[in-house]
């Protein structure tokens, strides 16, 4: 009985096209060779592809993507191991406060974030720049990074590190040679979802990026903004197909469904 | 060393905190404070204390409009999700691997491609040059283009493909923990495969209906990218307002009252849900 019938079948077809239909859409559209968007049935070419790099705006907003999404993983990651450690392997007071502060982010609206951020960044007198943007992209991705290295660390058993600690090594040993090795899985998930997050984030960094450092998803508003043509098409198919790559090697660290179900 | 042992989570934890401190709480604090400021177009932002721009925002018809709107929207975009994201999820849970492992990822996948690149595949698809008005003129069903840009059914459309992987994975996480025997039982036992939906699967995964229908709410409320690319400057949302008065009109003070009216709206719409789930559903959470 647990076996779907066909009117099951047909409402799941029709939900698939639904979810691919966009997709598919912005990948057929960018092959065309008219001059307009258009289908690439009569007559397809990469010329839009090849017209990117007479767009050097793009390819900065890209590079700026790139560096910004590195460096703001790799500090979330830095500070989510500690944390992570703290509230799965420590019953202390104040403990279920610290979760709560450190997953907020997921609660308070990317535009409130975007503004109050703005303002902050401009008293502070770093508003624009390269470290502010970074700062703040640690910020909302910290939840991501600390809900995977928490899940590693929560299921990890404790044998071999009181092993350890039994026979001698110190807490900084133990950690370096047995738990860093044991939840290596769960950060480099959690640091690689951090980086896809930062860098596709546009709402909050639309409001802090200033013309110089401006990175690919809020140029890419801002070119919808004015005109939607098959330039956006080829940028945005390319992205799909990296974005894609990136899950593949997500799921071979982590196993994607655990990353997107959230179950650890 | 026992007094070392304790203090350890709080090293463990400090940097985080400390970061979390400046770099979050000091910038809510800070849009709390301009939201009491108020603002001259020629002299810019005034510090001080006014409760002008909350009672701007609250007793203007054009806020209220904006306001309604968007709840309006978040509201509709919510039903859609629950009535195809919560069939779906239950299809899928019945389908054999390797099928629900592909399938399962080609719905989930798209959280992670740009919210940008997907809406645009919307406009794409929906302008009055876009593939369905051509397919829909070419098969002669309608004269002239259509386009459902600009419009709230448009907007609707475009942000329920955003935001239905979350009901999917709110209802697939709790269809994971149904016993399947208990359907079976029932089955046996002579109920209709209705019957064993209503009364068996749909009381099991309520929680997890609910716990999406808030993700998927909240989501709403607050999106800026695809209201405002699909919706333009006609249809404004709470999101989009709030980015105009900061970027075009410069009224921070105003903006900055509107913000925060949405982020209180946002938390009290969870903490309220959160509750009301916990206490009806506490058993399930066990």
């Amino acid at each position: 009985m647990r076996k779907n019938g066909p009117i099951e079948l047909i409402f799941h077809t029709l939900f698939i096209l639904f979810i691919l239909a966009p997709l598919v859409a912005v990948c057929l559209v960018s092959f065309t060779d008219k001059g307009y968007l258009s289908m690439p049935w009569n007559g397809a070419s990469f010329r839009w592809f090849e017209a990117i790099l007479d767009y050097p705006g793009f390819i900065d907003a890209f590079w700026m993507s790139l560096y910004l999404a590195l460096v703001s993983a790799a500090l979330a990651t830095a500070v989510a191991i500690p944390a992570a450690l703290a509230i799965g392997r420590y019953r202390f007071p104040g403990r279920d406060l610290t979760t709560a502060i450190f997953l907020s982010p997921l609660m308070i609206p990317a535009v409130v974030l975007g503004v109050s951020f703005l303002r902050f960044f401009s008293q502070i007198g770093i508003g624009g720049t390269f470290v502010g943007i970074a700062l703040a992209h640690v910020i909302i991705i910290m939840p991501f990074t600390l809900r995977l290295v928490l899940a590693s660390v929560t299921g990890l058993p404790r044998d071999a590190e009181d092993a350890a600690a039994t026979l001698g090594a110190r807490p900084w040993v133990v950690f370096r040679r047995i738990t860093l090795p044991l939840i290596l899985p769960g950060i480099a998930g959690g640091w690689l979802l951090a980086f896809i997050t930062s860098f596709d984030e546009v709402t909050m960094t639309i409001f802090v990026a200033s013309p110089e450092t401006m990175t690919l998803p809020v140029r890419m508003y801002h070119h919808i903004a004015q005109t939607i043509d098959p330039l956006i098409a080829s940028i945005s198919t390319l992205l799909i197909f990296m974005t894609v790559a990136l899950m593949v090697a997500l799921d071979r660290l982590y196993g994607l469904d655990r990353v997107l179900v959230g179950k650890g | 060393m026992a007094t070392a042992a304790k203090l350890r989570p709080y090293l463990l934890s400090g940097p985080g905190l400390i970061l979390f401190a400046t770099l979050l709480g000091a910038p809510l604090l800070l849009t709390l404070m301009l939201s009491f400021y108020s603002f001259d177009f020629t002299a810019g932002i005034q510090p001080g204390f006014t409760i002008a721009n909350y009672v701007e925002v609250l007793s203007d018809s054009y806020f209220h409009l904006i306001f309604g709107r968007t709840f309006g929207i978040a509201l509709l975009v919510t039903l859609f999700c629950v009535l195809l994201g919560v069939p779906e999820a239950y299809i899928l849970s019945r389908m054999a691997n390797p099928w629900k492992s592909i399938f399962l990822i080609v719905i989930l996948g798209p959280l992670l491609i740009s919210v940008i690149v997907r809406t645009l595949g919307w406009a794409l698809l929906i302008g009055s040059k876009g593939i369905i008005s051509e397919t829909l003129q070419a098969l002669g069903l309608v004269e002239g283009p259509v386009s459902l840009m600009f419009t709230t059914a448009g907007m609707v459309l475009a942000l329920v493909h955003v935001l239905i992987p979350f009901m999917v994975i709110a209802v697939w996480a709790s269809l994971q923990k149904i016993d399947p025997q208990v359907e079976d039982a029932a089955l046996t036992l002579g109920a209709s495969k209705a019957t064993v939906l209503r009364r068996i699967v749909l009381p099991q995964i309520m929680p997890g209906i609910l716990s999406g229908s808030l993700i998927v709410f909240a989501l709403t409320a607050s999106a800026f990218a695809t209201p405002s690319i699909i919706g333009g400057r006609r249809l404004k949302v709470v999101a989009t307002t709030t980015y105009d008065e900061y970027l075009n009109t410069l009224n921070w003070p105003l903006g900055a009252a509107i913000a925060i009216l949405l982020l209180v709206a946002n938390v009290i719409i969870i903490m309220s849900y959160n509750r009301f789930i916990e206490r009806r559903y506490a058993k399930v959470f066990e």
